[in-house]
């Protein structure tokens, strides 16, 4: 299941990707951020302390989805006036997705690139996207405040980026992600805790 | 760090801090999840995301009375997962002036996130925030909103304050800040914005009653209880409602099909005709006996009918019949009068010319009638025919006996319709006769 191992060009510890796409990683020992060249890793920056949070979700997390199994290879932190939220980068059979954990509430996204996106928007309105209705729900301005584990692009140190959410009358989810020049779209669904059958999760002091 | 950099982090513990207005000692439940805490000595609202533990705001306590009824730290069972209350707020609204304020309870559980409990008067609702839009089938905010099938009328829009809070919060809480709430009902549910700013966010109470509670957090002694009748509530009646009209129906069917079948079976057979007359003015003995008549087959009920031509006129008919064989008689009485006319209102009338004695279960065998008229001697001569039927089927028992059953099922939906009145008339739409002023639409 794991694929070739390299070696953190920093501290030289073992580099193992969970997932061949993955583009970028964080080294477990020395937190240092490493990006896949064509012929090795290349160091690019350093994590800081991850905020204190409280995800149950953490590397390694297993999962069920539309009857695929997954497991948590990555997460970007961000941290915005009411606090932190994560998203998590699990790795299904046919690719990867995200696995958003905003206090314990969940949404699984997948990446759906070439659809036509607003340069902004305002709470209330609607947009149609694979002939599914959606409405603004949250206009939300966040930071990069740590990454983990694998990503499927480089992401690091970004200042302040608006996340566009919107909601739909049937569960359907999605989120417009202004990180970079091009607005990116994910669309997903929000799931039930009970019904990704999480394991190999964070225990907490005094709940079992 | 570096020595255990590669293992998972420590579990997440509970915090312990202390307040930088007072000193007193807090903790931190929700783990990293809480945005401010408000401490129950001095009353600060705390911001926890601050490593200073920053003073947002003080407020100061009015009243000791509102101290939360399940207790901070209190842990519970809903819906199959163990939660813990963290944070307690009052809010307020203002109707015609008066202040109604309602208590949430917020719920902590690290892997299912955050519930709420919320309580009026007694009356509970387990509350979430919804994962989906409701459908708004009238976008001025009244009206009606659909979620998941189900349709939720609109009860009441107002401003809520928050007056009081205590314990941790996932977002910012402050004393005085206000949000436009609107409640849209379809018992036991209750659909729930918030507008605060320019975002609306939903979510969706079931109700619970105060028993159900005090049984999922272990709480001693008794829950308050409730007064009057809250917007979701369901009606004690609605359900009994559909079940006794449903019994009612069930009923009808059979009282019908008994009719039907003791019609069908009674014989209903003519035993006795006669034709008499009968003048008042006469000084003759007025009682005469009829000929005899045999009633054959099983003991029945025998139907005597006379017909009359009373004419602004009564006459008396004392009637015994009268087994030839055994002597018995039974004897009874009817007065048959009809009077009529015009008066200012127009034509009148009043009783009738014929009328229909039942006897019931006479034993076969040979009988006659004795008759004895009597009237008022102006009424001038008075004939009369009597028929004696038997085995006649009788209608008025089951009458009787459906009227005996709709009375329950009648007195069920009057309750229902009260239970419901008094529900409404807490809302926006109150029925205009209610006592209260409508003085928010003008």
């Amino acid at each position: 299941m794991t694929q070739p191992a390299a070696n953190c060009p920093n501290c030289g510890a073992k580099i193992v990707f969970r997932w061949s796409s993955s583009v970028q990683t964080v080294c477990e020992y020395c937190k240092s951020i490493l990006v896949r060249t064509d012929v090795d890793l290349k160091k690019v920056s350093q994590v800081a302390d991850l905020p204190p949070n409280a995800s149950p979700i953490q590397i390694g997390t297993e999962g069920v989805y539309n009857h695929q199994t997954f497991v948590a290879v990555g997460r970007i932190i961000y941290e915005y006036d009411q606090g932190t939220w994560n998203e998590w980068h699990i790795v299904l059979n046919n690719g990867s997705a995200w696995l958003s954990d905003a206090q314990d509430n969940y949404v699984v996204t997948f990446a759906a690139p070439g659809r036509k996106l607003p340069k902004s928007a305002n709470v209330g309105q609607r947009y149609v996207w694979d002939n599914q209705g959606y409405q603004v729900s949250t206009i939300t301005k966040a930071h990069y405040r740590g990454v983990e584990g694998e990503l499927p692009f480089e992401y690091w140190d970004k200042e302040d980026v608006v996340f566009i959410d919107l909601m739909s009358e049937n569960g359907k989810f999605a989120t417009i992600d202004y990180s970079d020049e091009e607005p990116a779209l994910y669309l997903g669904e929000t799931v039930e805790f009970d019904d990704l059958k999480l394991k190999n999760l964070r225990t907490f002091e005094g709940w079992s | 760090m570096s020595a255990s950099g590669a293992n998972p982090p420590a579990s997440p513990q509970v915090k312990s801090v202390n307040c930088p207005g007072c000193g007193a000692a807090l903790s931190l439940r929700s783990f990293s999840q809480a945005v401010t805490v408000v401490c129950d000595h001095c009353h600060s609202i705390l911001d926890t995301q601050d490593p200073q533990l920053k003073i947002l705001q003080q407020f100061k306590k009015i009243t000791d009375e509102d101290a939360p009824l399940i207790p901070l730290g209190t842990r519970g069972k809903l819906r199959g997962a163990v939660y813990e209350v963290i944070g307690f707020q009052r809010r307020t609204i203002h109707v015609e002036g008066i202040p109604y304020s309602w208590h949430e309870y917020l719920l902590f559980n690290p892997y299912k996130g955050f519930r709420y409990l919320t309580e009026y008067n007694g009356h509970w609702n387990d509350t979430a925030a919804l994962r989906s839009l409701p459908t708004l089938n009238n976008f001025a905010g009244e009206g009606t909103v659909n979620y998941v099938g189900e349709r939720y009328r609109h009860f009441q829009t107002c401003e809520a304050e928050t007056s009081y809070v205590l314990g941790e919060f996932p977002w910012q809480v402050r004393v005085g800040e206000t949000a436009e709430v609107t409640d849209y009902v379809s018992p036991p549910r209750v659909l729930s914005s918030e507008r605060s700013g320019k975002e609306i966010t939903w979510s969706m109470g079931e109700y619970m009653s105060g028993r159900d509670v005090w049984k999922a957090f272990s709480l001693p002694n008794d829950p308050p209880e409730p007064i009057g009748v809250y917007e979701n509530q369901p009606s004690p009646f609605s359900a009994d409602t559909r079940t006794i009209w449903m019994i009612f129906a069930t009923f009808a069917v059979v009282v019908v099909v008994m009719m039907i079948g003791f019609a069908s079976i009674s014989a209903d057979e003519q035993v006795f005709q006669g034709d008499y007359k009968f003048n008042p003015y006469s000084k003759a003995e007025a009682s005469f006996v009829t000929d005899g008549f045999e009633l054959k087959g099983r003991t029945s009920d025998v139907a005597l009918s006379t017909t009359t031509n009373v004419d602004n006129s009564w006459i008396y008919l004392n009637f015994a019949l009268i087994n030839e064989d055994s002597g018995q008689a039974y004897d009874f009485g009817r007065e048959i009068s009809y009077y009529y006319g015009h008066d200012e209102d127009g034509f009148w009338h009043e009783g009738s010319t014929d009328d229909t004695a039942i006897v019931p279960s006479v034993p076969p065998g040979h009988y006659y009638l004795r008759v004895e008229p009597e009237s008022d001697v102006k009424a001038g001569i008075i004939s009369y025919t009597i028929t004696a039927k038997r085995d006649v089927p009788q209608f008025s028992f089951f009458g009787i006996a459906l009227l005996a059953l709709l009375a329950p099922a009648a007195l069920l939906t009057w309750r229902s319709i009260n239970f419901e009145h008094l529900r409404w008339a807490e809302s926006d739409h109150a029925p205009m006769e209610s006592s209260d002023d409508d003085g928010d639409d003008n």
